[in-house]
């Protein structure tokens, strides 16, 4: 027998409960792959502007998550380790942009980083930088969306590691640094793994915040997303098409990071 | 297709029942004043709610009721059989389609809406003329494209032999408008009667009628419409009708 039979029973109220929620997460995905006109995908996605949006997305996305890791490690390591006045204040801040609608999101960075924002007035009068339909944009509106995801996971999983291989690191003569790259990174990797990917699949699926902040242009700012939008004014079969390819990005790559993904592993 | 459709009639189906709970409530009582539901377009949604208080002003018995929506939606409705008097469109193809349904009767031009330039308070981009935004250092926003102003504003560049690289198109007008406002865009395309509505937060710049895009507006009354439905449609086209519009930026007809 295996283990698998042996498993505690189950209230048949949960499965009926679990089954309910399954299809209610499943069937509008399964209503999209029913609908996608799969004759003409090859034709709908060869078009130079949906090659454009995908192209733009993977790269916005993935950079976006990159900065959203070296930021937001560092962010979730003083959250955790350090105690300082107003730290409550901050992770409540840090965690607006969870709740936030994007769009109110994409306002936000442009009342920041816009032609006439606190901190944009200056890029534009002294440097000429205009963040604002911009490819930098975009990224900018990813990152702010996805980075509290990496720090949430990250923070929560410092706290809960054993702090004791820490200790005895540098009770050996380890240095804070020597530490943080050769134990404690090694010990959170499933969580930051977790974290980075929820940030980039946050930022793929971006909307609101971009198209407020960043505007739609295609081969600049118009991300698959957008493009979905845009087309959906004009041809159903084609923004179905383009949703079609993003369900099956971010499908893919959440099935093949499953196993390292919230401490799952195998 | 079919999930669009069924959605789509759903919701018809819940205004339809709204507007039918609305007027059904209010027929009850039809002896002391007669109710007229007007589907008007999105876009007449000031000038319209004016032009209903003038005219409740003068008519006291008679209870003008809005129902302000995308031209196309408000046609599709009425199409559905929605309980409503009297139809004001934005474009010529959403009037068509009721025409064609046979649930309207002849229709009559009552307004024009033509375009403008709206650049922010100050202009800061200085630009004094259509020729300006062809300019690749100045950030130029326009609808996209399947909105009615996104075509607009391309009929505008390719009659006046512009080449212009928008920076973003936007999906409504009203984005392109917000852009303009909080100056991150240097001009934008949008509708004169908007940038009434806008006050003093934009400035404008006029596009000569040579190359300007201009919408007309039909109003009908419905095949099944209650009498007072002509007097309004008749007080709208009125000089007094006219000139609330004529405030609100449309060009008399």
């Amino acid at each position: 027998m295996s283990s698998r039979t042996r498993q505690a029973p189950v209230p048949r109220l949960i499965l009926v409960m679990a089954a309910i929620a399954f299809a209610f997460l499943a069937l509008p995905l399964i209503g999209l792959l029913v609908e996608a006109p799969w004759g003409q995908l090859p034709e709908l996605l060869s078009t130079p502007a949906a090659q454009e949006a995908l192209r733009l997305s993977l790269v916005t996305s993935i950079t976006a998550a990159g900065i959203a890791t070296m930021l937001g490690v560092p962010l979730a390591w003083v959250l955790a380790r350090r105690s300082f006045p107003g730290r409550t204040l901050v992770r409540g801040l840090i965690l607006i942009p969870l709740v936030l609608p994007p769009v109110v999101g994409g306002v936000a960075l442009l009342t920041a980083f816009g032609r006439r924002g606190l901190i944009g007035q200056y890029l534009y009068d002294w440097f000429g930088i205009q963040l604002p339909f911009s490819t930098a944009g975009v990224i900018m509106a990813e990152a702010f969306v996805a980075m509290p995801f990496l720090v949430i996971t990250v923070e929560g999983a410092l706290r809960g590691m054993d702090g004791r291989f820490e200790d005895a690191a540098r009770t050996l003569g380890a240095s804070p640094t020597r530490v943080l790259f050769r134990v404690t990174t090694p010990l959170i990797a499933p969580s930051l793994i977790a974290g980075a990917v929820l940030a980039w699949a946050r930022a793929l699926g971006e909307f609101g915040a971009t198209i407020t902040f960043a505007g739609n242009f295609p081969g600049v700012t118009q991300t698959l997303p957008l493009a979905v939008y845009s087309a959906l004014e004009v041809s159903r079969e084609e923004a179905i098409a383009l949703s079609v390819v993003l369900l099956a990005i971010s499908f893919i790559v959440l099935i093949s990071l499953r196993g390292r993904l919230l401490g799952g592993r195998g | 297709m079919n999930v669009g459709r069924t959605v789509r009639a759903s919701s018809l189906l819940l205004t339809g029942l709204l507007i039918t709970a609305c007027s059904g409530g209010a027929s009850s009582d039809s002896a002391a004043s007669q109710v007229i539901t007007v589907s008007a377009a999105a876009s007449l949604t000031d000038a319209f709610t004016e032009i209903g208080t003038a005219y409740s002003a003068s008519h006291p018995d008679v209870d003008v009721r809005f129902n302000f929506g995308g031209s196309s939606t408000l046609a599709e409705q009425i199409n559905a059989g929605a309980p409503v008097d009297v139809f004001a469109a934005a474009s010529d193809r959403a009037m068509r389609t009721t025409l064609e349904a046979g649930t309207v009767g002849s229709p009559a031009i009552f307004t024009r809406n033509s375009m403008a330039i709206a650049v922010p308070v100050g202009n800061p981009a200085d630009i004094t003329s259509l020729d300006g935004l062809a300019n690749p250092d100045v950030t130029v926003v326009v609808c996209d494209e399947p909105a009615p102003c996104g075509s607009a504003a391309r009929a505008i560049f390719d009659a006046s032999g512009l080449t212009v690289t928008p920076a973003s198109l936007e999906p409504d007008v009203r984005a392109v408008l917000t852009k303009v406002i909080s100056d991150e865009a240097d001009a934008g395309i949008v509708y004169r009667s908007d940038i009434s509505a806008a006050g003093d937060t934009v400035e404008s710049i006029d596009i000569p009628d040579s190359v300007n895009a201009v919408n007309e507006y039909p109003i009908a009354a419905t095949t099944d419409a209650a009498p007072q439905a002509q007097d309004f449609i008749d007080f709208v086209l009125s000089d007094a009708g006219q000139s609330i519009l004529t405030r609100w930026g449309f060009t008399s007809r």
